[in-house]
């Protein structure tokens, strides 16, 4: 069983509209890189010119922040479920 | 011609239209809103405003809205608060209480923004309206909803204190108790959003949202005499309230309306949640998210999306930020009760907290003129303070039940 990818919606104009989409990827780089191949160009809204994370991306492994895993390194099984959300403001 | 122009990327520039819309395409960055300060100076006065009504539409020339308001009328113009009392206690003689514990109808500041979210949000034709919220926000959507005539849909954590969960459903809301915290609510709300056709006041509709909070820096101008404080303090949760105050005063500014601002702006944070503030004591670029451990729910954000902006505006505004204790909190609370009669929730605790600590560390000086910010009210958040208080004391109907009383009590209060 693959990973899912939970994909918001202002990246569903690259993805043909879909909400989710699936990846085999290892790490949550990896699966950056993997989601950059089949939909080119979505890397670029994701990482910054360095290749990190820009800052008002957050992106979830079971529900969890990447940042309180290891951050793109996170390991990724398989059956996980990513999503990737925009931050929110609020209170 | 119209005021406002479009919507903006914060971090990239990228423009759009006037959209139910708050995320940037290309790089995920918030929007916020564009206006036309050439044409709002043909509009706006110091005459043109004070001839306006008691509320935050008095400043509907800044507003993000293009008709007239329909929801929240009667919403700001709240007291600034001369605090003389409390002053003395801290070391300032110079100090006042912004107090938005009283605003209309919901006892807090997101009263303000919610009027003009939902004014924009009937402007879109929107019929359902929804937020994620810690629950002043919460109590705000569903009071403004039932005003309406919106059906409302209001996520909160399922851990808030009671008497904002009532004062969500007694307006006839639909409320989803989230198990998890705030930060694990608006994942599942930024989730929904694609999902449903409803206007999420702070989310879809955040920049327009945002930009009430405006009125806040706005009405301080005003009501001290059409000029900014020396000092203001802010609590911060998502961090807007601090960009966007500061954002209200320098426009006041650029449109020539009080005299350039030299405000400095300082953070206010729960120890137990404290992103912001530990962002800026350690001089980090970098905000690291927390798991909010607080008493004071309703600023406990542990992934502040308004974070780097209230980080960029402490530091060009030359201010400063401190975090303090529950305990600190629940002392800040009764302070300013026992000073000046005001009954303020535990965000406004933060507050009064961190500028003691400010004035302590010499960074509010005892003679300029501070503002804090009195985001909410106490009748909300009881159980933070109700271990902490002194009893009633209990007598019988009798003037000798009552002598004995008062000399116990005198008798307490020496031996203190």
């Amino acid at each position: 069983m693959p990973v899912t990818v939970l994909i918001p919606t202002p990246l569903r104009k690259l993805t043909n509209e879909q909400d989710s989409v699936e990846t085999s990827a290892s790490t949550i780089a990896g699966l950056i890189q993997d989601l950059n191949q089949q939909f080119p160009g979505l890397g670029a809204r994701l990482t910054d010119e360095t290749g990190a994370l820009r800052r008002f991306v957050n992106i979830y492994v079971n529900e969890e922040d990447i940042r309180f895993l290891k951050g793109t390194e996170t390991p990724l099984a398989d059956g996980d479920s990513v999503s990737i959300v925009p931050s929110i403001a609020g209170g | 011609m119209a005021k406002v122009l479009g919507l903006r990327c914060r971090e990239c520039g990228q423009e759009y239209g006037v959209v139910p819309n708050h995320v940037c395409e290309m790089c995920f960055g918030p929007l916020e809103v564009r206006y036309d300060y050439e044409e709002i100076g043909h509009r706006i006065s110091r005459t043109s405003i004070e001839s306006g009504p008691p509320s935050i539409w008095r400043y509907k020339d800044l507003l993000p809205i293009d008709g007239e308001p329909t929801v929240g009328l009667n919403c700001g113009w709240t007291p600034l608060v001369r605090a003389e009392r409390l002053g003395r206690e801290l070391g300032l003689r110079n100090l006042y209480l912004k107090n938005d514990s009283v605003n209309h109808p919901t006892l807090s500041f997101k009263d303000r923004v919610v009027s003009v979210a939902l004014t924009k949000a009937r402007e879109f034709g929107y019929e359902v309206v929804a937020c994620a919220s810690t629950g002043n926000l919460a109590n705000s959507v569903a009071a403004h909803a039932a005003e309406g005539g919106f059906t409302s849909y209001i996520f909160i954590p399922d851990n808030l204190e009671l008497g904002k969960v009532l004062g969500t459903l007694v307006y006839g809301a639909n409320v989803l108790a989230v198990s998890g915290n705030y930060d694990e609510v608006n994942r599942l709300c930024a989730e929904a959003v694609g999902k449903y056709n409803w206007a999420f006041v702070n989310i879809n509709l955040r920049p327009y949202y945002g930009d009430g909070s405006k009125t806040f820096g706005y009405e301080i101008a005003e009501q001290l005499g059409w000029r900014a404080p020396d000092h203001i303090v802010v609590p911060c949760a998502g961090g807007s309230l601090m960009s966007k105050t500061y954002k209200g005063l320098n426009e006041l500014a650029q449109l020539g309306i009080i005299p350039p601002v030299k405000t400095k702006m300082y953070a206010a944070q729960a120890s137990g949640c404290s992103p912001i503030t530990t962002a800026i004591k350690t001089k980090s670029d970098v905000i690291r998210p927390v798991k909010p451990n607080t008493i004071a729910k309703s600023i406990a954000i542990g992934n502040p999306a308004d974070g780097y902006y209230a980080i960029d505006t402490v530091r060009k505004s030359g201010g400063w930020a401190e975090d303090v204790t529950d305990d600190e909190v629940i002392e800040g609370i009764k302070l300013l009760g026992r000073t000046e009669g005001i009954f303020t929730e535990t965000a406004g605790g933060v507050t009064v907290a961190v500028a003691r600590k400010l004035v302590e560390q010499g960074r509010l000086p005892a003679d300029e003129l501070v503002v804090l910010a009195i985001t909410g009210n106490g009748l909300k958040t009881q159980e933070a303070v109700t271990d902490c208080l002194s009893q009633p004391m209990h007598i019988q109907p009798n003037l000798t039940s009552l002598k004995e009383a008062i000399g116990l009590q005198r008798q307490a209060a020496l031996s203190v």
